[in-house]
């Protein structure tokens, strides 16, 4: 009996206390998930300026109630302050090169709130497939996905996630890439992609969004309206990366266009005169965006807010691409060394965490632009049965 | 085209084209099942199944097929799978009445139509198939007898109407057939459910086709090893390696010495109790596969001296005993005592031919630095050969499992290091580096071979790695014809350290496929994009 630990009163209740009031809003870039939380004799508070804090605040303490042998609950005196160093913290799921069901992304969710993680980047759709259920254009998911009436997200379960995300402090930000990686599109809107040619006739193959005709940017226009409705999140990323040329080279109506434009032969060109209209477009629509590092590689125009998604794997490349995106002054958000579908044998999990984000040459000014990062679970060989513990 | 010839000349003419096949074909693959009997010569009328199949992919290929554009429709609530007249086994064989369920299930489980019974249905768009007939053609089927290298694995499908015929000399063919025969019905656009008429002669290329699994690393639940064994009958996998215990955790519960897993295992629910073992081993006949299981002595122990003290060397340093332990003490009487005892108990309870020994890895530093073993090593004149004390010790254990009539099993080192072993003793190879040398190495010396090497599995990588492990063949070592027969097979390696219950299934399959071809196709089966063809359809219906 002398050698018990000594328990404190049993403690039953762990107030929570949030400054900022406002439960029935979304979480944003600027949220603050800070928390304080102190467990003592007699009492247990979890103080924050926001509900989200208070989130990342229930997770910490449910991890500090422990279990002895026989079967007690019990708790440290412990006393926490803590905050993010990041404020963009994501996980990219891609269910377009093979389709997820509602529930794998729900528990993904469900684990992303586990480690604290704040943003679902949801690759929503690709070459493979179209799973999203647009109401403008129904066409795009009964031509484009690998099954009309099994493997696509209707407006309902698009609902589910983001309430399921926001429930958990987990910001939604969906992904239509354009213009390449738009394969999908192609059945569902006809004329939307550009006919590649072989040998001066079409060859029934298909490239990149066709970015010379008008009926273009009004179904993107019309697209991106949808998607700024359905997502609440400001932010959605328009993509941007591995455009390939050859098709629009081939194609005579483009290269016309080319030369009337005075773009000669560089196709980079044709690539930034699309983008910049689509990044008008979804500007005028209110949103902010998220693009591939290709964007700002290529030289697009884009506005000072953009956020420049740094993927290309490396080693010294994405350091000296960090320093360029950040002393451009544009934010940076990191994922090249977080491919985590690259999966190889035994603890990798060090690599990852070895990752030092601002561990690259700049100011800082500079190193003040990173937001954060995001690990990417690409879906080339990853589908339910081997998702949670390929990621996990 | 293969079309044209049958519908030209129909069933006679079908079964006319196949007398073109040797007799000598049927009669050596059906009667002895061969261990690693060659294709033969194949008929010009023979061809890839991917080819000619638009749906039923199958895997692994057979190694002869033939299939016409006709097809036959099946009704899942009339057909049935039933023993044939002049079968040897009948409605006593407990084996073939739960494969012919089991294969029902498979092929027509999620159909709504199977409820409806025998009411006569409305008059077929296609001829209808009726039933499978399973004809075992040995005197003794082998219902009740357990699956060894030896058994017979061929056997003969002639799918037509009204029914198809399913020969086999014994039990363990029909498995495969059956198995073969659920691959090709598949179901068209408007769910009905087809096969096209087909003749398939087949049996495997090697005799032992292995996984290994590793249940020391981490604990595997029942559930997840018969998931496997399930998986492994799909891929005509026929051995199952049971890798059991190791240093880490002993969750095989001994009637003799109850202690090694009280002591050993993770938790006292971790662990394999002897109705636990029983049901895997049934569980595993029933769909034709050995279990082999793995005693891994003298290193890879440590779990086993918590249960058993003074098994283990202590280690020293200088005069001074450190508190930790090497490798089974080879020196003391006590060690050989135990380990006869103990081999008594694995004997008996794992029916298989053969039980695995081990060998592997034996780290000599700890006997080094004993005093005692240092002592013996002088008496017996192995001067600081310890590769010499480790012979010894594994000579002895041969002996004994010997005298319990079982064969044995051992990793290459065993070899390597100029053990004695038994003329039936067959050798693992497991190292990466030159394992085609080992292989003529182990061969030349007269003994059996079994290649793992090539085929570790719990070495993850990114992308489409199954197709190395596919374009491996076995028989690239430098070696006579008598060299080549004496590799009897291989085995797919899911090493435990990073696998558990939660990702063991989508980790080992459909890599592992790759490695069920290999093993049971024909040489000459190694086009990657028909493989894949196959391979995708096949993970499919797996799942």
């Amino acid at each position: 009996a002398g050698n018990e630990p000594s328990w404190g009163t049993p403690c039953t209740q762990l107030l929570v206390y949030i400054s900022t009031p406002g439960c029935d809003g979304f979480p944003s870039l600027d949220s603050k998930e800070s928390y304080k939380l102190i467990v003592s004799e007699g009492s247990m508070l979890l103080s924050a300026e926001t509900i989200w804090g208070a989130l990342r605040g229930l997770e910490t303490f449910s991890q500090l109630v422990g279990r002895d042998e026989n079967g007690t609950y019990y708790i440290n005196e412990t006393e926490i302050v803590d905050f993010p160093r990041f404020p963009h913290r994501g996980l990219l799921l891609d269910t377009s090169r093979h389709y997820l069901p509602l529930r794998a992304i729900l528990e993904t969710l469900d684990v992303m709130a586990y480690n604290k993680f704040n943003v679902f980047h949801w690759h929503i759709v690709d070459d493979p497939s179209f799973p999203y259920e647009s109401s403008a254009f129904p066409e795009l998911s009964r031509k484009g996905a690998f099954n009309a009436m099994t493997h696509v997200y209707t407006a309902s379960d698009v609902r589910t996630v983001i309430e399921y995300a926001r429930l958990r402090g987990i910001r939604v930000i969906p992904e239509f890439d354009t213009p390449g990686h738009t394969l999908s599109w192609g059945p569902g809107a006809p004329g939307l992609l550009t006919p590649c040619y072989v040998a001066q006739q079409p060859s029934g193959i298909y490239g990149p969004i066709n970015p010379i005709l008008n009926s273009t940017y009004q179904f993107v226009t019309s697209l991106f309206q949808e998607v700024s409705a359905v997502f609440p999140d400001f932010f959605i990323h328009l993509g941007g990366d591995e455009v390939d040329f050859t098709c629009w080279r081939s194609n005579p109506k483009i290269r016309a266009f080319m030369q009337e434009m005075g773009f000669g032969e560089d196709y980079k060109k044709l690539e930034s005169f699309y983008i910049q209209r689509l990044l008008g477009i979804v500007s005028s629509l209110g949103k902010g965006y998220i693009v591939w590092q290709e964007v700002f590689d290529n030289e697009v125009k884009v506005k000072p807010d953009t956020i420049i998604h740094v993927w290309k794997e490396n080693v010294m490349q994405y350091k000296q691409e960090m320093a360029n995106v950040t002393r451009a002054g544009y934010h940076a958000l990191l994922s090249a060394p977080w491919y985590l579908n690259r999966i190889s044998y035994g603890q990798d999990w060090m690599e990852a965490y070895k990752v030092e984000p601002l561990d690259f040459r700049g100011v800082p000014e500079q190193k003040a632009l990173v937001i954060g990062g995001e690990a990417c679970m690409w879906g080339e060989f990853v589908d339910v049965t081997n998702l949670t513990p390929r990621l996990w | 085209g293969p079309g044209a010839m049958g519908r030209a000349m129909g069933l006679a003419g079908l079964l006319l084209g196949l007398v073109l096949v040797p007799a000598v074909l049927l009669s050596t693959g059906l009667r002895h099942g061969a261990p690693r009997a060659e294709a033969g010569p194949a008929p010009a009328d023979w061809e890839l199944a991917a080819d000619a199949v638009p749906g039923g992919s199958l895997w692994p290929l057979p190694q002869a097929l033939r299939t016409g554009p006709r097809r036959l429709q099946l009704a899942p609530g009339r057909f049935q799978l039933v023993h044939g007249a002049r079968s040897s086994a009948g409605a006593g064989c407990s084996l073939l009445q739960d494969a012919f369920r089991r294969y029902y299930e498979y092929m027509f489980g999620h159909s709504r139509r199977r409820r409806w019974g025998r009411r006569p249905l409305g008059a077929p768009a296609l001829p209808e198939l009726s039933e499978l007939q399973v004809v075992i053609e040995a005197a003794d089927p082998g219902c009740d007898s357990y699956p060894h290298l030896g058994s017979s694995e061929a056997y003969h499908l002639t799918v037509t109407e009204p029914a198809a015929i399913l020969k086999a000399y014994e039990v363990w063919g029909a498995l495969r057939g059956l198995e073969t025969f659920s691959q090709l019905v598949h179901e068209d656009d408007y769910g009905s459910f087809l096969v096209n008429e087909s003749e398939i002669n087949d049996f495997p290329r090697f005799a032992h086709r292995g996984i290994l699994l590793d249940s020391s690393r981490h604990y595997l639940p029942l559930k997840t090893i018969l998931t496997n064994l399930d998986a492994m009958a799909f891929n005509k996998f026929n051995v199952f390696h049971w890798h059991i215990v190791d240093d880490q955790s002993f969750p095989y519960q001994s009637v003799y010495f109850p202690e090694l897993s009280d002591k050993g295992a993770y938790s006292c629910n971790l662990i394999y109790t002897p109705a636990d073992v029983r049901l895997v081993i049934e569980y595993a006949r029933s769909r034709g596969i050995r279990v082999i299981p793995e005693f891994d002595t003298p290193g890879h122990t440590q779990s086993w001296g918590k249960g058993q003290k003074g098994l283990l060397t202590p280690c020293y340093s200088g005069k001074q005993p450190t508190g930790s332990f090497g490798p089974v003490n080879p020196a003391w009487n006590t060690t050989y005592d135990f380990m006869t005892k103990f081999f008594k108990e694995i004997s008996s309870v794992f029916p298989d031919a053969y039980i695995h020994l081990g060998g592997d890895e034996v780290d000599f530093s700890c006997w080094k630095s004993n005093p005692e073993v240092k002592e013996f090593m002088k008496k017996q004149g192995f001067g600081i050969d310890y590769a010499k004390l480790e012979s010894y010790y594994i000579q002895k254990i041969l002996d004994i499992v010997s005298s319990y009539n079982k064969g044995q099993v051992v990793w290459q080192e065993v070899f390597d290091h100029k053990a004695q072993l038994k003329p039936d003793t067959v050798v693992q190879v497991w190292k990466a580096n030159y394992y085609a040398n080992e292989l003529s190495s182990v061969t030349g010396a007269g003994f059996s071979a079994v290649l793992a090497a090539p085929w570790y599995l719990d070495y993850i990588s990114y992308g489409q790695d199954w197709k190395k492990y596919y374009s491996v063949e076995p028989l690239n070592f430098p070696g006579s014809e008598e060299q080549k027969k004496l590799l009897i097979g291989g085995e797919a390696c899911l090493w435990g350290e990073f696998v558990d219950a939660t990702n063991l299934t989508p980790r080992l399959w459909p890599r592992a496929s790759a490695v069920g071809e290999r093993l049971w196709s024909s040489r000459n089966v190694t086009n990657l994009e028909d493989a894949y063809k196959r391979l995708t359809s096949h993970r499919c219906r797996m799942l």
